[in-house]
């Protein structure tokens, strides 16, 4: 199969013209001058708007509702409820536990039990008021051991089992008691992630469109269209191919858009019944309560050290707080443990997790998916193994290094592995050896490494088809145009597409059109999730173009009657390696091959290679390619404020090849700029009532330009064999080692380990504190 | 409904809307000058934010009837006025901003790059943290805020006529 075909890292020419470079992106212009169109920007005659109502309980059953009062209200065209859309739909096949609207039940403050559409806004809000409903109140659990220790009712109560546990896995690999016993050092501890969330500036929109001949075009804020279009296909009973899904311009995801959500299946259903275009905006406040945000965790960690510091043995007991709906979280519990097993070798090694239900918005992927958390705390742990066995941070994570071309011992293969140069760039530029323990106290400075997927090896849903699609159609007037199904969500997925194609075509990146994320025009591509894109859709489009190439570079050889090794397409022109003189514009060379070969188009696929441990379970966390990160982080401590001042980050990361170092920096500065926010400003939580905190932009503090630190990107290529022109991941990865680099920064500074997140003044002053309080004792 | 008349990117346009609509609901669905984004809808984020009188102003808290006699800038606004000021391509913010990575998802960047040209008409060459202050009132989820700074010193340095905005391909 094709699909399956390695293209190499290496130049289609020998030396790559436009990979490698920097690059204006397809849509950069659009995007600067507000052409770029977003969901909401969007507007059809005859459109109606519509609103939805919300519960204000954390838990409760429904007995009725009365809409009778909203229909009636002049301009409102149409209220649907729970009956109105039974089908349950869910991003993870095996868990659809959610309904647009609440059929029976409501599961957290802000779960959406009605919807109206009306011709504008206020009388949609207007109509939503004059909903009765009637509820029978139920205790609501708000942190997992509430919802374990007290199993009635229920949350969910149609599930497997009944005890508000939403998945649970335990793997075990290697000797882990032989791995304890031989270890000179055991150090165990407690860690706590607490719940954040993506705040993509853009809120998620949704426009609807149905015709009287049964067809149903959707417009959204997705990062997911495939996924979106089949379970829309299932949750109104339609044949997909009167649905189309259509991804407009997207003001950012970061994981918060890549779940099928309510408003998608409210506009459509409204649409169907009304006969007019219908959307759907999401307040600021709404989105908040749509979440899919990071997972809090509570993770107990033990780590078995020699001497020298090589690991013997790591066992985890990570306890996940899922909120009140599945979404991805049977990944997301694979994740919190199958991710962890590089970049360090582990013997053995033991995870036990448990996501559990609770009435709060629901969480899902964020940002390192699942990972980020016991990421945190293992790192921490061990800078605290290097500092009780008087190690080097630096010099205990290169003992434990697992080298590249290698297996996990969860059975993961690994192939390029840049980490090694990515601690010698951040402890070069950080000036680590000459700085480190030389700061006065109350600064330090902290590292902290990580690893993560490019792209997961199986799709969400079981086929055996293609992961990724492209087609590429060329055009008499010189322009490439390509067709992909992947979400460009402003990571520049589309442009990174045309860099490609425009690379083996000899061609400049602005003749190569990208048409993306449109259901009926562009073949599937599964969606911008797990870092797959680059790798992915990237390799499809190399295998795509690689066709058309030759057919080109076939018809130019005949006509010229040479040989085909001396035709070489460059710079926007075909020429003759053996004579200077013999050169022709792409566009005469298009014309050319489209003579000698009819209508020039063709078509690339991408599928992932069988990976994966032989056990239940061991295909998740399975990545044709992983990416690698160092981070090193300075901070300043204020012992009176207890205000932790994060000054830089040097971020250094394996991107296999950065196709465009530009986009590839973007992404390693916004990771580190979302972990940091992490670690020190933002938290997602309710209060005593399951009612959110702060469900604004004021109060969820998200870093201003004023609030986050420098940020230096170094970029390391280690060359994957499989990646497009040896290209891995960078948009997720670089984001894990912000959060223990701080931790172990702000141990550097003044002695405390910071053990929960987030690292609030609060925390630092108790724990300084503690520190004195251990100190006087000990004098 | 309540008419008004607003100086939009030097045209005086005359609009009706509802009486309580902000000048952003007015830009965007009464004109359809969608450039200009809501992200949050009170003051929070800054996407919404246009130049009224040549100031950065959050149009989501601004009711339009407010706006009338003041000369509103809005995204649209700022290549056309470049090219009547006899500049080529788009404005010079807009170029550096394209041209060094600064636009991901694009989102907050209307706002941004308003607030950029604001600082820059009033300060041709501003050091890093009197940039950071700047645009500390525009939220940017994307990009950590490096490449909008080395934006915003391109589009100085270009402004200046030293040469064209750094980071170019060739």
């Amino acid at each position: 199969m094709a699909a399956r075909d390695r293209h190499g890292p290496d130049a289609p020419w020998g030396e790559f013209q436009v990979v490698g470079k920097r690059h204006r992106k397809v849509d950069g212009m659009d995007k600067a001058t507000g052409r770029a169109l977003y969901a909401d920007d969007l507007s059809l005659p005859g459109m109606l708007h519509a609103k939805t109502l919300r519960s204000p309980h954390a838990h409760a059953r429904i007995r009725s509702i009365d809409t009778s009062k909203a229909a009636a209200l002049k301009g409102v065209h149409a209220v649907l409820t729970g009956a109105d859309l039974p089908v349950k739909y869910g991003v993870i096949p095996w868990t659809p536990d959610e309904n647009a609207l609440a059929t029976d039940k409501v599961r957290f403050i802000g779960d959406e039990v009605a919807a109206v559409a009306a011709v504008d806004e206020d009388t949609a809000n207007a109509a939503l008021e004059l909903i009765e409903v009637d509820y029978e109140l139920l205790p609501a659990r708000l942190t997992p051991e509430e919802a374990l220790a007290n199993p009635e009712p229920p949350i969910h109560e149609d599930g497997k089992r009944r005890d508000n546990v939403s998945k649970h896995v335990e793997l075990e690999f290697g000797e882990l008691a032989a791995g304890f016993e031989q270890a000179d050092l055991v150090l165990e501890g407690d860690y706590r992630f607490h719940g954040t969330t993506h705040a993509a500036i853009e809120p998620h929109c949704a426009l609807a469109q149905a015709t009287p001949d049964g067809r149903l075009t959707l417009w959204s804020s997705t990062q997911i269209t495939h996924y979106v279009h089949r379970e829309l296909a299932r949750v109104l009973e339609l044949d997909p191919t009167r649905i189309r899904v259509v991804q407009p311009n997207l003001g950012g995801a970061f994981g918060g858009k890549s779940d099928p959500f309510s408003l998608e299946f409210i506009v459509a259903k409204l649409a169907m019944i009304t006969g007019r275009p219908v959307k759907l905006l999401w307040t600021r406040e709404e989105v908040f309560y749509a979440h899919r945000g990071r997972h809090p965790m509570q993770l107990r960690y033990r780590t078995g050290a020699k001497e020298d510091g090589r690991i013997t043995a790591v066992d985890a007991e990570i306890l996940i707080d899922g909120g009140s709906y599945s979404s991805f979280g049977l990944v997301t519990t694979y994740y919190s443990g199958q991710l962890l097993t590089g970049p360090y070798d582990f013997p053995a090694y033991r995870f036990d997790s448990t996501r559990v239900f609770t009435n709060k918005p629901p969480c899902g992927p964020k940002r390192g998916h699942g990972s980020v958390q016991p990421r945190f705390a293992f790192e921490s742990q061990l800078d605290e193994v290097a500092a009780a066995l008087s190690i080097d941070p630096f010099e205990i994570r290169r003992r434990n290094f697992q080298g590249g071309d290698t297996e996990t011992v969860n059975g993961q293969r690994i192939t390029s592995n840049g980490f090694a140069a990515c601690l010698d760039q951040v402890e070069a530029a950080s000036g680590w050896r000459d700085r480190r323990g030389q700061l006065p106290r109350g600064r330090g400075l902290g590292v902290a490494g990580s690893m993560y997927i490019s792209g997961t090896n199986y799709p969400i849903y079981p086929n055996h088809m293609p992961q990724a699609g492209i087609q590429i159609k060329l055009d008499r007037s010189g322009l490439a145009t390509v067709f992909t199904g992947g979400n460009d969500i402003g990571q520049g997925s589309s442009s990174v597409v045309a860099y490609l194609v425009a690379e083996e075509l000899g061609m400049k990146p602005e003749d190569v059109r990208v048409v993306a994320a449109d259901t009926d025009l562009c073949p599937v591509d599964l969606g911008a999730y797990s870092s797959r894109v680059t790798f992915m859709v990237g390799n499809a489009a190399i295998d795509a173009a690689r066709k058309l190439r030759r057919q080109i570079v076939t018809a130019v050889a005949e006509r010229w009657e040479v040989d085909e090794a001396r035709v070489r397409l460059v710079g926007g022109a075909a020429v003759d390696l053996e004579d200077a003189e013999r050169g022709i514009p792409t566009r005469d060379a298009f014309h050319i091959a489209e003579e000698r070969f009819d209508t020039l188009g063709a078509t690339g696929s991408y599928n992932t290679p069988h990976l994966g441990g032989h056990y239940r379970g061991g295909t998740i966390g399975a990545s044709p390619a992983y990416s690698f990160t160092a981070h090193v982080a300075e901070v300043t401590v204020d012992e009176e404020t207890g205000r932790i001042a994060c000054d830089k980050v040097w971020i250094a990361h394996d991107c296999g090849r950065a196709l465009n170092p530009m986009l590839v920096a973007g992404q390693m500065e916004g990771s580190a700029y979302m972990g940091v926010a992490e670690a020190l400003m933002e938290e997602h939580a309710v209060n005593r009532f399951g009612l959110h905190q702060g469900p604004n932009l004021l109060d969820y503090r998200i870093p201003t330009a004023v609030d986050t630190p420098e940020l230096q990107a170094l970029i390391v290529e280690s060359i994957d064999p499989e990646g497009p022109y040896g290209a891995k991941e960078a948009g997720e990865g670089p984001l894990h080692p912000a959060i223990p680099a701080i931790a172990n920064a702000v141990y550097d500074a003044v002695g405390i380990r910071l053990r929960e997140l987030p690292f609030t003044p609060a925390k630092v002053l108790k724990a300084l504190a503690e520190q004195r309080a251990r100190e006087a004792a000990s004098c | 409904m309540r008419a008004l008349t607003l100086e939009i990117n030097g045209d005086e346009v005359r609009v009706a809307a509802p009486g309580h609509w902000t000048l952003l609901e007015v830009l965007r669905y009464s004109l359809g000058l969608t450039g200009s984004k809501q992200g949050c809808d009170k003051g929070d984020c800054g996407a919404c934010t246009v130049l009224v009188d040549g100031q950065p102003v959050l149009s989501c808290l601004v009711p339009a009837a407010l706006a009338e006699g003041k000369a509103i800038t809005t995204i649209e606004g700022l290549a056309p006025a470049h090219r009547a000021r006899g500049g080529a391509g788009a404005d010079p913010v807009q170029e550096a901003f394209d041209a060094c990575g600064a636009l991901q998802c694009g989102f907050c960047q209307p706002g941004m790059m308003l607030s950029a040209r604001a600082l820059l008409d009033r300060d041709g060459r501003p050091d890093r943290e009197t940039t950071r202050q700047a645009l500390s009132g525009n939220l940017c989820r994307c990009t950590g805020y490096e490449q909008i700074y080395q934006a915003v010193e391109a589009a100085a340095v270009a402004e200046a006529g030293d040469a064209a905005p750094a980071g170019e391909a060739d």
